[in-house]
């Protein structure tokens, strides 16, 4: 079986984030690869030691992103891609990341593909839909579970909290939940192996993409941060009075009950 | 310039959901004293017209068909097309909801369109709109506007005010579509959700940590929630430590909620939760720890066994309410 996975190198989840100069910093920050495309690399390898085949994890970025390929690559994928952009596009969007990514997959006969449902940087978790819609495949998002059976695929999707189950076939894009697996650890000899497995490295050129067809549709004009919230009330005294006053602040002050 | 924009009206359980009012109130504003028309996908959805009108809609198109009585993006996507097709809307406005997040990049993908997922926020309006969103599970916001073309949203339950209800009257019409080759067939959802309170649509949220210590511990919070109208949610060490469902999880990895209460019972504020809560308009943190991170970000704090004092507060809410 012939399966991709779409992963994003982003901050990790414990970095706080600092903003100078109308941008995010990165400077010193941890890096990770995005949590819910770690379940499908999981779910990636899982499928094929099911069922034979090959993983290929694709990243859009920078040579930083190496790093979080060769994780992937450790973890058991047998290939990874760059498609790095850090000289051809200056601004990213949604629609950029899909394009590019379609342009890559088209003639790629891909039998499953798989994507995180949201980046938890970005959290617009458009780019599975998107890229599946290009492909003219179908999709599932946010899925908790995943079997298949020659063409046949049984999924169960997370929707709200409920879970809904769900048929549908090869080829098919899907994203993945919180749920659906437990990702493995990159092993010794994994991050070993990881070292000669290929990785391949494409710009825009290597794809016939002209920047004018990637350029995106919306623009970010401001980022900042929440304001500061003032420091709380610890409340004091008998912890039955305590209960009272809570009760009373919330009606009373805060007016929320 | 006035716009005319389409809102994808959803029901849940035999009724529109609040997130639909808001995203007509937010569509009023894209449209800059334009048109605001709704959409209404399903098998029978037309008794909802009238609704979405009272809340703003100047008028309802409705696609009904045995098919598209349970989502799939096939099914909506060539529905909400057709709408698309007939009305040539400069802007379209959906909730960020699971059938949302869903469909919405499709018909974005088929449109060419940009798309700004999960709006909180609108400065501005007509063509001057801004969009505000919150990334890094909002730990930061950020000011987003289309370059050109159509403006599409989705937003966020809970953050944009409907408009008031009134009596109205509007033009509610059929389309009458094809849906066909459906990729996916839908055989069953299981319920899994509490108490039939939405967790993202909610209210009033009891949240419970790694402290509430069992299944069963989640009890009193279930019925202090209970009692409130609101939901459970729980945070990560919750979760992995199998308390609950991961359903429940709030969270830079789960859900990002913003309740007009949120009541944290023995949780200690890791960074990855407090990315997916702090938002919250009122938040209420109960610790024996009286160091615990989470009283950084409280409005109300008590130090104390949660066993303690959640059945309390139940006894007090249920003097007063």
């Amino acid at each position: 079986m012939n399966i991709y996975v779409l992963v994003k190198r982003t901050f990790d989840t414990e970095e706080k984030i600092v903003v100078s100069g109308g941008k995010i910093q990165e400077d010193g920050a941890e890096f990770i690869i995005n949590p819910y495309d770690e379940y499908a690399i999981e779910e990636a390898i899982t499928v094929r030691d099911a069922h034979g085949g090959e993983v290929t994890v694709i990243t859009i970025g920078n040579d930083e992103a190496e790093k979080q390929l060769r994780t992937a690559l450790a973890m058991g994928a047998d290939k990874a891609v760059l498609i790095n952009t850090e000289d051809d596009v200056e601004e990213m969007d949604q629609f950029t990341s899909a394009y590019i990514l379609a342009e890559y997959l088209k003639d790629k006969e891909a039998d499953l593909i798989l994507a995180g449902n949201v980046a938890i940087d970005g959290g617009s978790g458009q780019v599975g839909p998107r890229v599946a819609d290009l492909l003219g495949i179908n999709y599932v998002t946010t899925i908790t579970s995943l079997s298949i059976d020659g063409e046949k695929v049984s999924i169960v999707r997370d929707i709200e909290g409920d879970a809904e189950e769900l048929e549908t076939s090869l080829p098919l894009l899907v994203t993945a939940q919180q749920g659906l697996n437990e990702p493995r650890y990159p092993s010794l000899p994994g991050i070993m192996k990881a070292k000669k497995k290929p990785l391949e490295e494409l710009e825009l050129d290597d794809l016939d993409i002209e920047e004018d067809d990637v350029e995106a549709k919306t623009e970010t004009i401001e980022i900042y941060l929440p304001p500061k919230k003032a420091a709380g009330r610890i409340l004091e005294g008998d912890l039955s009075n305590q209960v009272t006053e809570l009760v009373g602040l919330l009606r009373n002050e805060a007016k929320v009950i | 310039m006035a716009k005319k924009v389409l809102v994808l009206g959803e029901t849940r359980e035999g009724a529109l959901r609040n997130v639909s009012f808001e995203a007509i109130a937010a569509a009023k504003k894209i449209s800059g004293g334009g048109e605001v028309v709704g959409v209404l996908i399903g098998d029978a959805v037309e008794e909802f017209g009238a609704e979405l009108v009272a809340y703003g809609a100047d008028r309802v198109v409705t696609v009904e068909h045995p098919h598209l009585k349970s989502y799939t993006s096939d099914g909506y996507g060539q529905a909400f097309m057709a709408v698309v097709e007939q009305e040539k809307p400069e802007g379209l406005v959906f909730g960020h909801t699971a059938v949302g997040k869903d469909l919405a990049p499709k018909i974005a993908s088929k449109l060419q369109a940009g798309l700004i997922s999960d709006v909180t926020d609108i400065e501005g309006e007509g063509d001057d709109a801004v969009f505000i969103r919150p990334i890094f599970s909002g730990k930061a916001f950020e000011k987003v506007k289309l370059k050109d073309g159509i403006d599409f949203i989705t937003v966020r339950a809970n953050n944009i005010a409907p408009l008031e209800r009134q009596e109205r009257s509007g033009d509610v019409s059929s389309l009458s579509v094809d849906i066909t080759n459906l990729r996916t067939i839908i055989k069953n959802v299981v319920r899994k959700s509490t108490e039939g309170v939405d967790l993202s649509e909610a209210k009033v949220i009891v949240a419970g940590g790694r402290g509430v210590k069992s299944t069963e511990g989640f009890e009193p919070l279930q019925e202090l929630a209970n009692l409130l109208g609101g939901a459970v949610g729980a945070s990560r060490g919750a979760c992995d430590a199998d308390y609950c469902d991961y359903s429940l999880q709030i969270g830079q990895t789960g859900k990002v909620v913003t309740p007009d209460l949120y009541i944290a019972a023995g949780i200690s504020g890791a960074i990855q939760h407090m990315a997916g809560m702090s938002n919250s308009k009122v938040i209420v943190a109960i610790n024996k720890d009286p160091e615990a991170n989470i009283f950084k970000v409280a409005d109300y704090g008590i130090v104390g066994d949660l066993f303690d004092v959640i059945p309390m507060l139940t006894e007090e809410f249920k003097k007063v309410m």
